[in-house]
């Protein structure tokens, strides 16, 4: 029996235990950049168009968050735009799935049962790579597919087709040295994650400083493949050569560690629980507060970069006429800075929301977990546990607002010397979110407390908020669907007149809300 | 002597399971009571119902003098639970985790604590998601075994342990009874039940279908013999307490009651023994022996 023995088996099961999740992965990835080529296209129907938009592109925040832009063109363009997005996603997808396939399979026990059989030693990690491989694949060759369908080069098309593929390949190679190193998926995703966190970061900081620092980055030299702007094709080579290789290591390091075992020891933690530690909400606090402090330093990072990018768009700067047009629908004001400064704490609310939804959601994943029960089985009230973690969804995202709001003002008021002005103006474009965030975790509280089934379907909600607001403004949409959303009703600030009442009214709709959802959640079996 | 627990016509449905079936329950205070079926006949239903965490259909329950639905909070101070599957907060250590139990119900003995974590040979400062079910299991032991209540609640508490760590659990279950505490002890296996119980109550598909001392149940606690013997038996069949007997020329099989297994042990030796195995019979065998065909009648 060789080594590798099985390992077709093994990846026909990945593939049919994933035969929804990656096909959905894979999808996104292709269609993003179409679907951004086209909007440009919409957007910039000619060359002139194009043009004035570079010197806004050029600022350093936007540099720092896109990459540089090498070449003003609709590809080029679409590249700029969507490829970091791109990036993180064929990323996440390559760790995600070979941790699945190893590292989790091994702490659950299921690998046991599968090495028994006539398996070879070396076949999962096999398996799970040429499962995330595959993957990354077919989703390069269909993202390229699909920007050829939308009219654009060939050579630039398949040069970002090539560079989300291999980036993928070098993300699938670093988890599966991560997955050696820790006995735990969770913590081996955390380190490919940071990986992937790191690339970005010092991608960011070498596109608008010290160029050399991209060039340590896997993220950095699929940008610097330059798709659609005189394409550099050997520098796919490089993530290839570092996909090789750390995939090298991962097979002696595996072969080196016994089953379940890892090469980095657990750490101990206290043998006692701390004096805080003895209430629902302490308990709350434990679990949420990592999770709290990242979003914190994350929104509080892109509050200053969007807000620092703010300055370069004066209104004297000509810029395209339906630019400005879709940042006055978005961002409901006709000065520029404003309408842009609207649109960006709209998307803002709306990514904060994500959070909320997160925080409420727990709610649901302590209970399916079986970990609810015991917490239960003590003096512990239902409302008093819930409300516990619902305090993170509603104070949590209020802080992240506050957050950005505060960070944006600073950068942006830092820049036009109006620190004391812009502070308190971004701070409530920010905070004016708040309600409508709330009312999606009223909505995730009432389907925990009456369908908990159904309490997954908060995501859609929120998917659904996203859609509306990227494709409202863009397609004209009837009012009544557009409505729909909560965002929709926020107040468009700081262009726009604050007015109070669909703040009320979205505050009222989450309180009866969650109150409708915890009077069912007291009543209803748990479980 | 008041009932800790008393439960009448109990019934629970799950969609189109009827998981409890008007299942009769009643623990006296200060008795180790053994909740006996084999897996999915509802012991766990029964004892979600009895914490108020779900809701009958129909029935009455009692809870140490209580309503276990209305009273909850006020109830739960009273008893400790240890789920049959039990998860931890994959950050929390197992120390961190037996304090805030602790503490929710209202207190824990620091010197019982630390007993108990040296008896189980527990280590408190592991995280959560690194132990083993066993180890998981011991961390909601010690939990509930160190606070100061009048009733436990256990769920299959021996599933993942080891034998000897089994001996440990009996042990303490023996010092909490001695100390006047109760005791619901839900098993499917029948010699842990056996080792520990005062009374029984055997439920099949919801229902109860048995109920008593060990000693009133003495017919459930046979050994099942296969004996090879140098010549054909005789008498056998006269001896009191066998059942079941088959005799193919040498060889017998049958069954005993245990206060009987000495008489007929003596008799097998007069015939001469070539080989001799002896089991207890499987909780699986004695339900279909005993309780199918009242089911089937019922």
């Amino acid at each position: 029996m060789s080594a590798l023995t099985g390992t077709r088996h093994l990846t026909r099961l990945a593939f049919r235990l994933d035969r929804l999740r990656l096909p959905v992965w894979v999808l996104a990835i292709a269609l993003l950049p179409m679907a951004t080529a086209a909007q440009y296209k919409q957007l910039y129907p000619t060359k002139a168009d194009l043009d004035s938009v570079r010197a806004v592109l050029s600022t350093p925040a936007l540099v720092a968050i896109g990459g540089p832009l090498f070449r003003v063109s609709l590809g080029g363009l679409t590249a700029w735009k969507i490829m970091s997005t791109e990036l993180i996603l064929i990323g996440l997808m390559s760790l995600l799935t070979v941790v699945r396939h190893t590292r989790t399979e091994e702490e659950t026990g299921r690998l046991e049962l599968i090495s028994a059989g006539v398996v070879g030693r070396h076949a999962p990690l096999t398996a799970a790579l040429v499962t995330a491989g595959l993957a990354d694949l077919v989703a390069g060759a269909l993202a390229a597919l699909f920007l050829l369908a939308t009219g654009l080069p060939a050579t630039g098309s398949l040069a970002l087709g090539l560079a989300v593929c291999v980036t993928g390949l070098a993300f699938a190679a670093i988890a599966a040295v991560a997955v050696q190193l820790t006995e735990n998926a969770r913590t081996a995703i955390a380190i490919a994650g940071a990986v992937l966190a790191g690339s970005y970061l010092l991608r960011a900081v070498g596109d608008t400083g010290p160029t050399w620092l991209s060039w340590l980055s896997p993220l950095g030299w699929a940008i610097h493949i330059r798709a659609y702007a005189g394409e550099r094709w050997w520098v796919a080579g490089l993530a290839v050569a570092l996909a090789a290789l750390l995939a090298a290591l991962a097979y002696t390091l595996a072969g080196r560690r016994d089953v379940g075992a890892a090469l980095l020891a657990q750490r101990p933690g206290p043998a006692m629980a701390a004096a805080g530690l003895r209430s629902p909400f302490g308990l709350a606090w434990r679990l949420h507060r990592g999770l709290l402090a990242g979003w914190l330093f994350g929104m509080a990072v892109a509050g200053a970069a969007l807000g620092g990018a703010a300055s370069a768009l004066t209104d004297q700067i000509a810029v395209n006429q339906e630019l400005t047009d879709m940042l006055a629908r978005l961002g409901g004001s006709k000065g520029v800075t404003d309408g842009y400064l609207g649109a960006v704490f709209g998307i803002v609310g709306l990514v904060v929301a994500c959070y909320t939804v997160q925080a409420t959601l727990r709610l649901r994943a302590e209970e399916s977990a079986g970990r609810l029960e015991p917490l239960l089985a003590t003096r512990t009230g239902r409302v008093r546990w819930a409300l516990s973690h619902l305090v993170f969804a509603v104070v949590g995202s209020a802080l992240l607002l506050a957050a950005a709001g505060a960070a944006g003002g600073l950068a942006y008021g830092a820049q036009i010397s109006d620190v004391g002005g812009q502070v308190p103006r971004l701070l409530g474009a920010a905070m004016v979110q708040l309600p409508a965030a709330w009312v999606l975790a009223g909505l995730g509280v009432a389907l925990f407390g009456l369908v908990p089934q159904a309490t997954p379907l908060t995501w859609v909600a929120l998917v659904a908020c996203l859609v509306l607001l990227e494709l409202g403004a863009l397609l004209n949409l009837s009012r009544w669907i557009v409505d729909a959303s909560p965002f929709a009703h926020v107040p468009k600030l700081p262009g726009a007149e604050f007015s109070a009442t669909p703040v009320l009214w979205l505050t009222a709709v989450a309180v009866v809300l969650a109150a409708a959802g915890l009077v069912g959640f007291r009543r209803r079996d748990i479980g | 002597m008041t009932d800790a627990i008393s439960v009448s016509g109990l019934v629970k449905t799950f969609g189109r399971t009827r998981a409890l079936d008007g299942l009769e329950l009643t623990v006296r205070t200060g008795e180790v009571h053994g909740f006996l079926g084999p897996n999915g006949a509802g012991k766990s239903t029964t004892i979600r119902v009895l914490l108020g965490l779900l809701r009958a259909d129909a029935g009455t329950a009692t809870l140490l003098g209580g309503d276990p639905w209305r009273d909850t909070a006020d109830l739960h101070r009273r008893l400790a639970y240890v789920p049959g599957e039990v998860t931890l907060w994959p950050s929390l250590t197992g120390g961190e985790v037996i304090d805030l139990l602790g503490r929710l119900r209202g207190g824990l003995d620091a010197g019982r604590r630390a007993t108990l974590l040296e008896r189980f040979d527990l280590d408190p400062t592991k995280k959560g998601r690194t132990y083993s079910k066993g180890n998981r299991q011991k961390v909601a032991l010690v939990a509930a075994l160190a606070s100061d209540v009048e009733l436990l609640i256990l769920d299959e508490p021996t599933s993942g342990l080891d034998p000897l760590m089994e001996e440990v659990f009996r042990t303490c279950i023996a010092e909490e009874r001695k100390n006047g505490r109760t005791v619901l002890l839900s098993s499917h296996i029948l010699a842990e039940v056996e080792a520990l119980c005062d009374r029984v109550s055997i439920i099949r598909a919801g229902r109860t279908v048995d109920t008593g001392t060990l000693a009133e149940l003495r017919h459930l606690t046979r050994t099942s013999i296969t004996a090879e013997l140098a010549a054909t038996p005789t008498g056998l069949d006269a001896l009191p307490g066998l059942h079941d007997l088959v005799v193919d020329g040498p060889r017998v099989r049958f069954d005993v009651d245990n206060e009987h297994l000495g008489d007929v042990l003596r008799q097998l030796t007069g015939c001469g023994v070539r080989s001799l195995t002896s089991q207890p019979p499987t909780l699986e065998e004695l339900f279909l022996r005993h309780y199918e065909e009242e089911l089937v009648g019922s």
